[in-house]
């Protein structure tokens, strides 16, 4: 993260020693986008702070953790896509699925639809791409994320 | 009732029942609150380099530029330096969307705007090296090899689609 900071920095500095003029620009368009989008961040974030104590992460492992395989694809593919996790939550917390014998297959599920299916982000997406495209493209995610889901499971012998 | 008076009212409402929560002690509405600025935090720790990021692209990068690697023209290659751009960034979702938006109006065309903010949510590359150090190298390696491909394919689909119906990425619509 520090690194993030650091490349932004030296491309603030660089950009102001190259042109002053199109960096004040520059920062006043960072500015005015960033305004305009607040809103929709601040409500992804009151619904988030809704989900994630509804849904705490104990809640995902205990159902995750026992259900039979078929009915554990849905579920983990329904918290997924409402909740929203860093990956050093995701990924430490999938692993010990996995060791109390959580198929790879609903790891799997689990994993790309919180990657790539964003319920709690969608005030974010419809504000930059409309209602009916947000919808499609994570229905799309959704189906990839099933697809993905059962290569994992025929490749890890889960399916038979 | 317009749609903006409701919004204010609902995050008026949102507030005030954090802040009654700590002010009464009410233990789920103070969970709540502690949740929204965690996640706060962690945003504020990303955000604003990421804007900072954009509002530099905006004036210095050329549209032309954009047209030639990302462009109608651009090829196989388009996805690839989609796909690229992806793996390099930070945060969620939630950053590649405004990232995507510029992106675009620069003259990148939609099935690559759609496969970069896809990919950036399955192939950032510190996040595939914590999935293939926690959940096995093999899994990462299934998981790439059958979510990209169907990842341009649908995008193609979609920015197709959309192209024909003379669709238009409008920010605030």
């Amino acid at each position: 993260m520090q690194y993030l900071f650091l490349i932004t920095g030296a491309l603030v500095l660089l950009s102001f020693w190259a042109d002053r003029d199109k960096t004040v620009k520059a920062l006043k368009i960072t500015f005015k986008k960033f305004k305009k989008i607040l809103p929709a961040f601040l409500a992804m974030l009151a619904l988030v702070s809704i989900i994630l104590f509804a849904v705490p992460d104990q809640v995902i492992s205990h159902y995750l953790g026992s259900s039979n395989k078929f009915s554990g694809i849905i579920l983990a593919t329904f918290f997924g896509s409402i909740t929203m996790m860093p990956g050093f939550i995701a990924f430490p917390l999938s692993g010990i699925l996995l060791q109390k014998g959580v198929p790879y297959m609903v790891i799997s599920a689990f994993t790309t639809t919180l990657m790539m299916v964003g319920v709690l982000t969608y005030p974010i997406e419809k504000e930059y791409f409309g209602h009916k495209v947000t919808l499609i493209r994570n229905g799309i995610s959704l189906l990839i994320a099933l697809i993905v889901a059962l290569v994992i499971g025929i490749f890890f012998g889960e399916v038979l | 009732m317009n749609k903006k008076n409701l919004k204010i009212i609902v995050f008026t409402a949102y507030f005030l029942f954090i802040i009654f929560s700590f002010i009464l002690n009410f233990n789920p509405g103070k969970e709540i609150g502690n949740n929204f600025l965690d996640f706060l935090l962690d945003m504020l720790k990303i955000l604003p380099c990421a804007f900072i990021l954009i509002g530099l692209f905006e004036v210095w990068v050329k549209r032309e530029t954009v047209e030639k690697h990302f462009g109608d023209e651009s090829g196989i290659r388009g996805y690839l330096w989609g796909i690229l751009l992806a793996g390099t960034s930070v945060g969620g979702l939630y950053v590649s969307f405004p990232v995507a938006y510029s992106l675009y109006n620069k003259g990148a065309k939609l099935s690559i705007i759609f496969t970069y903010i896809s990919a950036s949510g399955i192939c950032r590359i510190p996040m595939t090296i914590f999935e293939a150090s926690f959940i096995g190298i093999k899994f990462t390696i299934i998981r790439f090899l059958v979510s990209l491909p169907l990842v341009i394919i649908s995008s193609i689909l979609l920015g197709n689609y959309l192209t024909k119906r003379n669709y238009e990425i409008a920010e605030g619509k």
